[in-house]
């Protein structure tokens, strides 16, 4: 592993885009910064802004009106990005995936790196997805 | 010749600074998640951040602005930085004394990488970098009058002398500054306007993450984000030492004075993360007041004490 590859791996930012979601895989997300799993650790943040991320992480089912956007925030993120679909709705559509706004799971949009089910994942299961994507 | 670019480039100017000021960004961030009970990240952290924004990203230029300036941004903010590094370290660390009146000129060189920050951040075009940059400019304006009083404060303490070597100095024989009244009250103005400076919580409203999503830093990715950070890790170094520098009788590296100087520099930036954990951010409006009336108040207070020689 190369020198330029080890400090993208010890210092992923992350970036949250929400699709239709119910919401809970949001808050498991939102479990992973807290005290108890503190993905800080591998050097992880939160931040506010899509120019400085280095992982999108895509949850909730992608609508007719999601699917511009994630395109959009696709393409303002600086590459190299990595993109990990989270949840059941993420990687497949789950239960929203026979619904008339449906546009599709996160790959038919976006190439995914990652995919993490459950539904929601725990946040262990994200923990242990970010640690297989590490080690890729 | 050599020599400055030496003092300029190396030690202690830019790379003694960065990292010394990385290592310090390091503390911070591991204070702050013992603070709130987390394990924090590994000590390296802000070396990696650096040379993944450096070396790996891609630089997004804005499509609607002016790319030259920023992308010169940056830059002019690494320099500034550096340069108020030197001419602060070089009569703190004693390796020479620097000049009658170098105080004013730090003063100038200080604002240089806030200034940057908005003039970047309005080349791009972005909406909420010019918001960000307007509240920048209104910190500037409040604080830095604060910022001047103080720097009065101290001046006067030391009977008009302008030069921070004499000021050090003086100190070393007479006592610290900051061991007085006066000395106390200008010490803890000095603390907020860091705060402002650094635009650390609670005076982060230019940058507020979560309100206008990076503020100024917006649009910023790759390596020009990088030398922002460069000039952001060279501030959070020289600000604290500049503050010891003046009301805390300077560092001092022989023997066992090495060990006092360290947990000098630890304790105010100690300080400052503990203000930012224990602080939510106020609004720029807020923020403006708490400069202009309490913090100049303050600071009148400490000059007229020092006056009667308090
Ligand atoms: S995967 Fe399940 S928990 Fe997550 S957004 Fe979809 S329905 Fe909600």
């Amino acid at each position: 592993m190369g020198f330029k590859e080890f400090c993208f791996k010890k210092s992923l930012w992350l970036f949250h885009f929400a699709g239709a979601s119910c919401n809970n895989c949001d808050i498991e997300i939102l479990d992973c910064l807290t005290p108890r799993y503190d993905v800080e650790r591998f050097g992880m943040v939160l931040v506010g802004s899509v120019r400085h991320a280095d992982v999108l992480l895509v949850n909730g089912s992608i609508n007719q009106r999601d699917k511009s956007r994630l395109l959009e925030i696709y393409e303002q993120a600086p590459k190299p990005l990595v993109v990990v679909a989270i949840g059941a709705c993420g990687c497949t559509g789950g239960i929203f995936a026979e619904g008339d706004t449906f546009a599709g799971p996160v790959d038919k949009i976006i190439p995914v790196d990652a995919y993490i089910p459950g539904c929601p994942p725990k946040p262990e299961a994200i923990l242990a997805g970010i640690v297989k994507l590490l080690n890729k | 010749m050599a020599e400055q670019l030496f003092y300029f480039l190396i030690y202690p100017g830019l790379l003694f600074a960065a990292v010394v000021g990385a290592f310090l960004s390091w503390y911070d961030r591991k204070i702050t998640a013992w603070v709130q009970f987390r394990k924090g990240p590994p000590l390296f952290q802000p070396f990696y951040d650096f040379f993944k924004l450096l070396l790996v990203k891609e630089t997004i230029l804005p499509k609607h602005g002016s790319k030259g300036v920023f992308l010169a941004a940056p830059i002019f903010a690494v320099f500034g930085a550096s340069i108020a590094g030197v001419f602060i370290l070089l009569p703190l660390l004693g390796i020479e004394s620097g000049f009658k009146g170098d105080i004013i000129v730090i003063f100038y060189l200080l604002t240089i990488p806030s200034l940057t920050y908005i003039i970047g951040a309005l080349a791009t075009g972005n909406p909420l970098a010019a918001v960000g940059g307007s509240r920048e400019m209104k910190l500037i304006l409040s604080y830095e009058l604060t910022f001047i009083l103080v720097l009065a404060g101290i001046i006067q303490k030391a009977g008009m002398s302008i030069s921070l070597n004499e000021i050090i100095s003086l100190q070393v024989l007479n006592g610290v500054f900051g061991g007085s009244l006066s000395g106390i009250i200008l010490f803890i103005v000095f603390i907020f306007c860091i705060q402002a400076k650094l635009a650390l919580v609670p005076f982060d409203a230019p940058e507020a993450e979560t309100e206008i999503a990076g503020g100024i830093m917006i649009e910023y990715s790759g390596t020009p984000y990088a030398m922002i950070k460069l000039a952001k890790y060279i501030m959070f170094f020289i600000l604290p030492a500049f503050l010891i520098g003046l009301l805390w009788g300077g560092l001092n590296f022989e023997g066992i004075n090495i060990l006092w100087s360290i947990l000098k520099i630890l304790f105010v930036v100690l300080l400052l993360t503990l203000i930012r954990n224990t602080n939510p951010r106020v609004k720029i409006k807020q923020a403006v007041r708490y400069f202009l009336v309490w913090m100049n108040l303050l600071a009148i207070i400490a000059i007229v004490l020092s006056y009667f020689g308090l």
